[in-house]
């Protein structure tokens, strides 16, 4: 029975206490250390296995923006609600936007509950089924997510194109890892309120697809050590330790801890799919970070009849984010969960304001449980 | 008027109170029926209890799709409603049985439903002596919903609930764990499983277990929202803290493997087979024992306990895992919802 999970290497008890040992050992105990997880999936593991409270009070995690719906702007929550309330519209999406919310609390949510129409998937490909057993209405896939989700929206396009489905369209909010990681890196190093990060532990999935290049270009333009990571407890204790020992030896250095999955070139054939469907947009808008330059994706030229931005007037004006909402801080790594006047009062999971509180890989979300377990 | 119950549909007039319902209850549910105690056809029925205090519960079913992997709408609407009434600690002695049918229904499948209900009646050891049949417009319903509503009585010196709890109770269950939400997420997701719902009636279980004399202080049965929701719910009522050990919880790998795939915590699956039991740490054992002994409850185990009043800063439930570390476990806001990447 539960012998699966005990069992499972990744997860082994011994193996962890070894490596907790080593990391006590490791630790320089008259410093402090700042980590930063970029990506959501190891903020979850993290506090799915309580790892923080089990480490030298001396580290730190600071956790990244590499949530999908977290980092979502409030205009794109509302292009969305627009889209599903058109009459002969599916809004089709992943489930854990559906409570993000918009202007004025308008999640998806909500707006299905007043009649709008939204469908949830797990993956994009179900929407193709969709899509030919109701020819009548046209299905919008509100697309999210990093490197990691944009090739099953790729191939989401070319299929609908090989099809003919022109009751297929995309919105498409998918964005790219690096330029988020750089901006984080330049805040913190340039503001005073947070003490600049001793190193970054790098996304596992994220580098499955890109490869390693990248971020061994951002250990050597920011002098940080850097680990790419898995996603079991042991994985991450193991690039802790690796984080540590560069502390250590003075190294700048982008190591693979995630061998098993990630090769120094990455996956060609995502990579080539995302180049024939996708280009790189000018700016995009990041919550927390406001206009990043190249770090977000559009549909190329060849798939324009599928871009629901090319179909729709989406020229919608909205509202102003909570201004008591530290969610932009939260994502830059700047304040914690526990620094926002709403957080665990006005902003629970349950009632969540802010972006960060939706998703468990949100920070805040995952901040409420720990916070309430020590206090 | 005979019914074609192999090509038939439900229409409109079958639920008309016409010639035409009365053919569709005799035909299809007292057919079933009159072997679970349904014999006259009154709209009310007459149960005599001596001495004891009344127990009554109600539960509608709505589950989409009509059948899966273990059981079906049918065996669910039972099995629901008896263990409902059996965390009473009391007897269950019968039910009454309410189903919606949209039209257009096919009669073979209502035929299926009524027939699993008359068995799952009978495996559990009542009746189903009242109900009502009402049929809706194309649209109005999907498919057919099931209410039913069950009598039990207990004796009056038993009297289960949560501020009966102790500190220092053990906390049981008597096998694995989200079956039923992961089979049902598999069938909607045609994803090729062996694992089925684990939908059964837990009465003559409770029944036994009752018997012994032990310091039972209360029951629930973990059904939507999963474990999470049922101990949160729990904890707060009896405004205690409980501790759960991950690795004592019975969670099969299928499960798990689901949970993986879906971003669903386990612990969040709707199970319908089983019981959360609360019990006085000098009896956890013999009640362990017995649960195990019985097919229900063959895989039971001690997941947890009720913390001392020093340790209990918050009503609440808390998991430890095998690395020592501790989360809490959060009462789930709703449905739950996939995880994205």
């Amino acid at each position: 029975m539960s012998q699966s999970i005990v069992g499972s290497a990744f997860k082994d008890p011994l193996r962890f206490k070894t490596l907790l040992s080593a990391i006590e050992r490791e630790a320089e105990p008259d410093r402090e250390y700042r980590f930063m997880e970029f990506c959501g999936g190891h903020t979850h593991t993290l506090f799915e296995y309580g790892i923080p409270e089990l480490l030298p009070r001396n580290i730190h995690l600071v956790h990244g923006p590499g949530c999908p719906v977290c980092i979502l702007p409030i205009g794109r929550v509302d292009q969305a609600v627009f889209l599903a309330q058109q009459n002969d519209c599916v809004l089709c999406t992943y489930g854990d936007v559906m409570r993000v919310p918009g202007t004025n609390g308008v999640s998806l949510s909500k707006a299905t509950s007043l009649g709008a129409q939204v469908q949830y998937v797990m993956s994009p490909n179900e929407i193709i089924g969709l899509a030919k057993a109701s020819p009548e209405k046209r299905f919008v896939f509100f697309a999210v997510g990093f490197e990691t989700t944009t090739p099953p929206t790729a191939m989401l396009l070319k299929q609908a194109k090989a099809e003919n489905l022109n009751n297929i369209l995309v919105h498409c909010n998918h964005v790219v890892s690096p330029p988020a990681v750089k901006a984080v890196l330049t805040d913190s190093n340039q503001t005073k309120n947070a003490p600049a990060l001793d190193g970054l532990i790098a996304p596992g999935h994220v580098s499955l697809i890109t490869g390693t290049d990248c971020f061994e270009e951002i250990a050597r333009d920011y002098q940080l050590p850097i680990v790419i990571t898995g996603f079991e407890p042991l994985d991450l204790l193991q690039s802790l330790l690796m984080l540590l020992r560069q502390c250590k030896h003075s190294q700048n250095r982008c190591e693979n801890q995630y061998q098993r999955a990630v090769r120094a070139q990455g996956n060609l054939i995502a990579q080539q799919l995302i180049r024939d469907t996708f280009e790189l947009r000018e700016h995009f808008e990041w919550r927390g970070f406001g206009e990043l330059p190249a770090s977000g994706l559009k549909l190329a030229p060849l798939y324009r009849s599928f871009d629901a931005e090319a179909v729709f007037n989406l020229d919608i004006e909205s509202g102003p984010e909570n201004r008591a909402c530290e969610c932009p801080s939260v994502l830059r790594g700047v304040l914690s969960p526990p620094d926002c006047k709403l957080f665990g009062r006005a902003c629970t999971p349950s009632t969540p304001l802010g972006a960060c509180m939706v998703s468990s890989e949100g920070a805040c979300a995952a901040y409420y449980q720990y916070q309430r377990l020590s206090s | 008027m005979i019914l074609d119950i192999e090509n038939g549909i439900v229409e409109l007039a079958f639920g008309s109170g016409g010639r035409a319902s009365a053919a569709l209850i005799e035909q299809v549910f007292v057919r079933h029926f009159k072997a679970v105690g349904l014999n006259e056809l009154n709209d009310f029925a007459s149960i005599s209890v001596i001495g004891e205090r009344v127990i009554f519960a109600s539960d509608s079913h709505v589950i989409s799709p009509l059948f899966f992997q273990g059981g079906d709408i049918g065996s669910l609407a039972v099995n629901g409603t008896v263990n409902d009434v059996a965390m009473s600690g009391g007897r269950v002695h019968a039910l009454s049985v309410n189903v919606i049918i949209e039209e257009g229904l096919s009669l073979r499948d209502l035929d299926r439903v009524a027939e699993s209900m008359a068995i799952a009646a009978m495996k559990a050891g009542i009746n189903i002596v009242t109900g009502d049949t009402k049929v809706v417009e194309r649209g109005a319903v999907d498919g057919l919903y099931i209410s039913t509503s069950g009598i039990g009585s207990v004796n009056t010196s038993v009297d289960l609930k949560p501020s009966n709890i102790q500190y220092g109770d053990k906390i049981l269950v008597n096998g694995s764990i989200g079956d039923h939400g992961a089979s049902i997420f598999a069938t909607r997701n045609q994803l090729q499983t062996e694992l089925r719902s684990d939908c059964c009636a837990l009465n003559k279980m409770i029944e036994g277990l009752m018997s012994l004399g032990l310091g039972i202080r209360c029951m629930r049965d973990p059904t939507r929202g999963g474990l999470a929701s049922a101990l949160n719910e729990i904890a707060t009522q009896s405004q205690k803290r409980f501790l759960l050990n991950q690795a004592s919880i019975p969670i099969k790998p299928e499960v798990n493997a689901i949970a993986g795939i879906s971003g669903i915590d386990a612990l969040n699956l709707a199970n319908e087979g089983k019981v959360l039991v609360f019990c006085d740490s000098n009896d956890a054992d013999a009640a362990l024992d017995y649960m195990k002994s019985k097919e229900e409850g063959k895989d039971a185990q001690i997941i947890g306990e009720v913390c001392a009043q020093s340790e209990t800063s918050f009503a609440g439930v808390e998991i430890s895992n095998v690395f020592g570390g501790r989360r809490i476990l959060e009462w789930p806001w709703s449905d739950p919802l996939p995880r994205i990447c």
